[in-house]
């Protein structure tokens, strides 16, 4: 078996040098009815070729987006990724390297996680971020029991343009905890309680309230005006972004008064992947930071005085805290969290910023076009590269019909609300930079013939 | 005249009058390591004997510190809370964490005299 | 001649150890390492939040971003360079096989929110890897979401308290649960996370959990134990099913971690101990790689008392195919993060499990079982020896034999890094004083073993002789020297600062 060096000689003699007769001999302390006398009924090993052979087989059973025209977002998103980053994190000392606990070797993943938390911070508009999380949702909540530890209160409110993972995740994760959650209904553009009428649910024993921006529905808030209600009553403004390169062209959420920021990385250096890997972004103000979950590295200097860095504030995590940490997270999601870097490092300032125009700018003519076509309704004033629109039809039973044309449309906002009628003909349609005019003008017609009663 | 008294957890309060200045002994600074931060309770505060009252951490650990005694935090030690290797340094003079105005003296009968505490130490070194 | 460390190069660079400052100090303002086509010229809706500050990233071309990246990757450790005896982490070797299934289009480039019509491939690798690994455990259900073994944990605990509360057993009638004294710190935070209180379990002189003292605690007010088994010492728990028995009929469960599952594949199934829940860490026992601290990937197997609350989505075969069930399921404790899972660690996990084979798997615990038990008879001799053997998949050590020496595990571990092996894992478990926690995993070779064990017994003999000045100065050869850590947590600095972006972000 190609990955198990030893030979039958070798094992002899091994054994021969620990003094037991059998390999059995050293598993006696397994109770002798469940020590399992042979295989399992399961398939033998296999070459390279036949795994390739059989795992190949059920992906060609999948419809990648590069081969259709691609509109999906609900959090994420295809960007196109440089081939120097999916180059650079296989080098064998990123891809099969550990976490960081002994600086003096490793310092090539404290230098990138420190580059990373900058990055992160800068996007941001924060004071100091961590060295990701697993993913925007689970980050959410994470920040949830964060504001709870530091405003010692119970009550949160999550406003009704969070992404509804998100806020299951963080019901979820608290729902053994002495905390509150007040869900807010989704509030869908031009219908029910918007950002601005939030304010008036912030009362004095709310610890934070928690606004996605850009939304769900791809609506863009000022959340200045909800910062300062929330700090008018001491409570903390957790805010979302699930579309990491809207932070090119939007003002940052830091800029806007936050004072704890989770978001989604998975849009700059990571691939769709079907849902995961992903990463988390957590960032927050200085004076929280010893509140923070999560890794931390930070700088120092080696006996020599050279600078270098390591993983820092530690005791606040598991491994020391114990019961009492911030949180049980005993991971960060180190290659994401590289890929991220890398790309961003080949973006820097001048190629996100236009990366984000390109992706609005689409958005924009998109939106334009669709808004002619009859059964279409474009439903947002504004958005960065997602916005919803409202069909003649279901959603769902549009989208399906469209997957006929290799046209990938949109998410049927139903999948994301099952039992809310009003989602039932609401889709979200996103775009990127990825999107080719081909791709555009499949989803127009196709739109148009669908909703027209035209047939495939 | 004043008494120096020690808990089982380390902490030890020296009492001249009602007030007792408070910190960590030699023996916990030594067993903690270097300290890197220290979290103190706010002037004001009121407190019963064994109340959790401050945290000081370093680098592998992080330990709960106990009011030894009853009564309401008259001041915290700013010093050490800016330079916690003062803690290090002195931990039985400089490094002192807090003083307590104490509301019940007799509470002190709990707590060990030097020589009893140091005869615990040497038990567990 | 010339001493070569006495030379002093104008660069900083010595030699192939190339020095490299941080992105932000590379900057050139409007540089950029990729080609992008000129944004559409439309006017913005952006409802008048554009991004006015700057944000402060520098600009680099790719040649530059390449050669920082190259430059950083050759100061890391790496599994690929030699040998890391970690405990508890399963360092073995990551396929290569396993990045190139990965990035097939068909895994790496679908939306996780495609119709289900369009992803049947996707659903059928979840499907057929978690068919493996209830196969592999012996029990009756999964939960494929959890992104790591901590969130595996928090996704099995939360089950056992929501089955607890549905039998009307919760919170407040059952709020203890029993951890041991030797357990992963994650554990207790775990359960404080669940609202529960935790009450310790101590070892017995053997290592292993004291059975006695176990039934002395159980009672109605526990809600369930958590176990490690392979334990954190490295030992089987031989008293699992009596372990099982009794916390059983004290009408609480049996929530097994499942960090040291790689002594055991295909020789044991934990189901058939008693276990109630245990999650896997794919990127231990199925070589999904660690990436400098992740991502990873924690399914949780489950038994038929805990199915009904496993979280969302699951993915269940119906007349029509495969279907993700990502709303229905009222039992459900929830979703526990966004999506589906980790799918690029499950395509990874199954390509090296469909390369093992159930053979392969089976071989491959018993030769991880063997190094380490080789290690210890080579060693035993020298270092101190906690608890009799065999051990399992890792051999425990302690500080004793360093008594009077001066040199402390911390001390010998950075003088590991020299001779060019990865420190093991020091200080864990905390039952026994300095420990050292060696595993070697299957995939190293006899003579990589030899080696490694030649130069800890010269590091031992050298410690033992009492030369503790040169440990307390190690390491002297690795790209770094000691690192102050005590300064790094005083005066915390946690990101760059400068440039324009900071000057203008707000407070």
């Amino acid at each position: 078996m190609r990955y198990l060096p030893h030979t039958p000689d070798d094992r002899a003699a091994m054994l021969s040098a620990i003094g037991a007769g059998s390999i059995d001999e050293l598993f006696v302390d397994v109770p002798s009815q469940a020590l399992l006398p042979e295989n399992l009924d399961l398939p033998m090993h296999m070459g390279e070729m036949a795994v390739e052979s059989q795992l190949s087989a059920m992906a060609g059973r999948n419809l990648s987006a590069g081969t259709a025209a691609s509109f999906l977002g609900a959090g994420a998103y295809r960007h196109h990724v440089p081939a120097a980053v999916d180059h650079l994190i296989q080098r064998s000392e990123f891809l099969t390297a550990y976490t960081p606990y002994q600086p003096e070797v490793s310092q090539g993943t404290l230098h990138y996680l420190f580059e990373f938390q900058t990055q992160v911070a800068m996007l941001t508009g924060m004071d100091v971020a961590n060295a990701s999380m697993y993913d925007g949702a689970s980050a959410c909540g994470e920040a949830v029991m964060m504001a709870q530890r530091v405003t010692k209160r119970n009550k949160v409110i999550l406003c009704g343009g969070l992404h509804p993972h998100y806020r299951d995740a963080t019901e979820t994760v608290t729902q053994f905890m002495s905390l509150e959650i007040d869900a807010r209904p989704p509030c869908p553009p031009g219908n029910r309680d918007q950002v601005a009428d939030m304010a008036g649910l912030i009362a004095d024993d709310t610890a934070a309230i928690v606004v996605q921006n850009p939304d769900i529905f791809g609506r863009l808030h000022d959340l200045r005006p909800l910062a300062d209600a929330a700090h008018d009553k001491g409570a903390l403004l957790i805010a979302v972004v699930t579309e990491a390169v809207s932070l090119g062209a939007v003002t940052s959420p830091g800029e806007m008064g936050a004072d704890i920021v989770v978001g989604e990385g998975q849009s700059i250096g990571n691939a769709l992947n079907f849902g995961g890997p992903y990463l988390g972004l957590f960032a927050t103000r200085q004076k929280y930071v010893r509140q923070m979950p999560g890794r931390l590295c930070g700088e120092t200097v080696d006996e020599t005085g050279r600078r270098g860095y390591v993983l820092t504030l530690s005791t606040r995590e598991q491994h020391i805290r114990r019961e009492k940490a911030t949180s049980n997270i005993c991971t960060n999601s180190g290659l994401c969290s590289l890929a991220f870097c890398i790309h961003l490092s080949l973006l820097g300032e001048t190629g996100l910023r236009q990366l984000a125009q390109i992706n609005h700018g689409r958005a924009v003519q998109l939106a334009d076009r669709l808004a002619d076509v009859d059964g279409v309704e474009v439903l947002n004033d504004s958005f960065f590269n997602e916005f919803t629109v409202r069909l003649a039809r279901a959603a769902a039973d549009v989208v399906a019909e469209l997957v006929g044309r290799n046209v990938l449309a949109g998410v049927p906002l139903s999948r994301l609300y099952p039992d809310d009628p009003y989602m039932a003909n609401l889709l979200l349609v996103a775009t990127t930079e990825t999107n080719t005019d081909a791709d555009v003008a499949a989803l127009v017609d196709g739109l148009s013939d669908i909703l027209a009663g035209v047939p495939a | 005249m004043s008494a120096i008294y020690f808990s089982e957890d380390h902490e030890w309060i020296q009492v001249e009058g009602d007030i007792g200045t408070c910190g960590i002994t030699e023996f916990a600074q030594e067993q903690l390591g270097d300290i890197v931060y220290v979290e103190l309770p706010d002037p004001g505060r009121g407190v019963a004997q064994n109340d959790e009252i401050a945290v000081v951490e370093s680098v592998k650990a992080a330990s709960e510190i106990y009011a030894p005694v009853s009564g309401e935090v008259t001041e915290s030690n700013e010093d050490v809370a800016d330079d916690p290797a003062k803690v290090n340094a002195d931990a039985m003079g400089d490094g002192w964490f807090f003083k307590i105005r104490l509301s019940d003296p007799r509470e002190l009968e709990n707590l060990m005299e030097k020589a009893a505490y140091d005869a615990l130490v040497a038990g567990q070194s | 001649m010339t001493d070569p460390n006495t030379i002093v190069t104008s660069s900083g660079h010595r030699g192939l150890d190339l020095a490299e400052p941080l992105i932000f100090e590379l900057d050139s303002p409007g540089r950029c390492g990729v080609d992008l086509p000129p944004a559409p010229a439309v006017e913005n809706r952006l409802g008048g939040l554009e991004r006015q500050a700057p944000i402060g990233l520098p600009g680099l071309s790719e040649p530059q971003v390449v050669r920082h990246f190259v430059r950083l990757s050759r100061n890391n450790f790496a599994i690929d360079a030699g040998l890391y005896p970690l405990g508890s982490c399963t360092m073995k070797h990551n396929p290569r096989l396993n990045e190139k299934v990965a990035r097939l289009p068909g895994f790496a480039d679908i939306h996780p929110m495609q119709p289900m019509e369009t992803v049947q491939g996707a659903l059928e690798l979840i499907d057929t890897l978690a068919d493996w690994l209830l196969t592999l455990t012996g029990m009756p259900a999964i939960a494929m979401s959890p992104a790591a073994g901590a969130h595996g944990e928090l996704c099995g605990l939360m089950t056992i308290r929501a089955a607890l509360e549905a039998r009307g057993d919760g919170g407040d009638a059952r709020e203890v649960v029993l951890v041991p004294t030797s357990a992963h710190g994650t554990n207790p935070a775990t359960a404080a996370i669940c609202g529960y209180r935790i009450e310790q379990i101590p070892a017995d002189d053997r290592g292993r959990v004291d059975l006695a003292a176990l039934k002395e605690k159980l009672g109605p007010h526990v809600a369930a134990i958590m176990l490690t088994n392979p334990n954190t010492c490295g030992l089987f728990e031989n008293e699992i099913v009596e372990i099982a028995e009794a916390v059983h009929a004290a009408g609480a469960y049996f929530y097994c971690d499942g960090a040291n599952f790689n002594a055991i594949v295909g020789k044991v199934r934990p189901g058939d101990l008693g276990i109630d829940c245990m999650h896997l860490n794919l990127h231990k026992t199925f070589s999904t790689p660690h990436g400098g601290g992740g991502p990873g990937s924690g399914p949780v197997v489950l038994a038929e008392a805990l199915a009904p609350y496993a979280p969302l989505p699951m993915v269940v075969r119906n007349a029509d195919g495969l279907e993700l069930v990502e709303n229905a399921f009222e039992s459900s404790i929830g979703r526990l993060k966004g999506f589906h899972g980790q799918m690029g660690m499950f395509v990874r996990a199954l390509s090296f499990i469909l390369s093992h084979g159930a053979d392969g798997l089976r071989q491959a615990s018993e030769d991880a079982v063997l190094n380490a038990n080789y290690i210890m008879a080579q060693l035993q001799d020298l270092f101190s020896l906690p608890f009799p053997g065999p051990c399992m998949h890792e051999v425990l050590f302690d500080d004793s034999f360093l008594k009077d020496s001066g040199v402390t595990t911390l001390d010998f571990a950075k003088a590991m890094i020299d001779e060019g092996f990865h420190p093991m894992t020091m200080y864990f478990p905390l039952v026994v004083s300095g420990a050292m926690l060696i595993e070697p995993t299957e995939s190293e070779s006899k003579a990589s073993l030899d080696q490694f064990i030649a130069s800890m017994r010269h590091l031992g003999e050298r410690a033992v002789s009492g030369d503790a000045e040169f440990f307390a100065g190690a390491p002297y050869l690795a790209p770094y020297r000691r690192l102050d850590e005590t300064q790094a947590a005083r005066k915390p600095v946690l990101r760059w600062h400068g440039g324009a972006g900071e000057a203008e972000a707000a407070e």
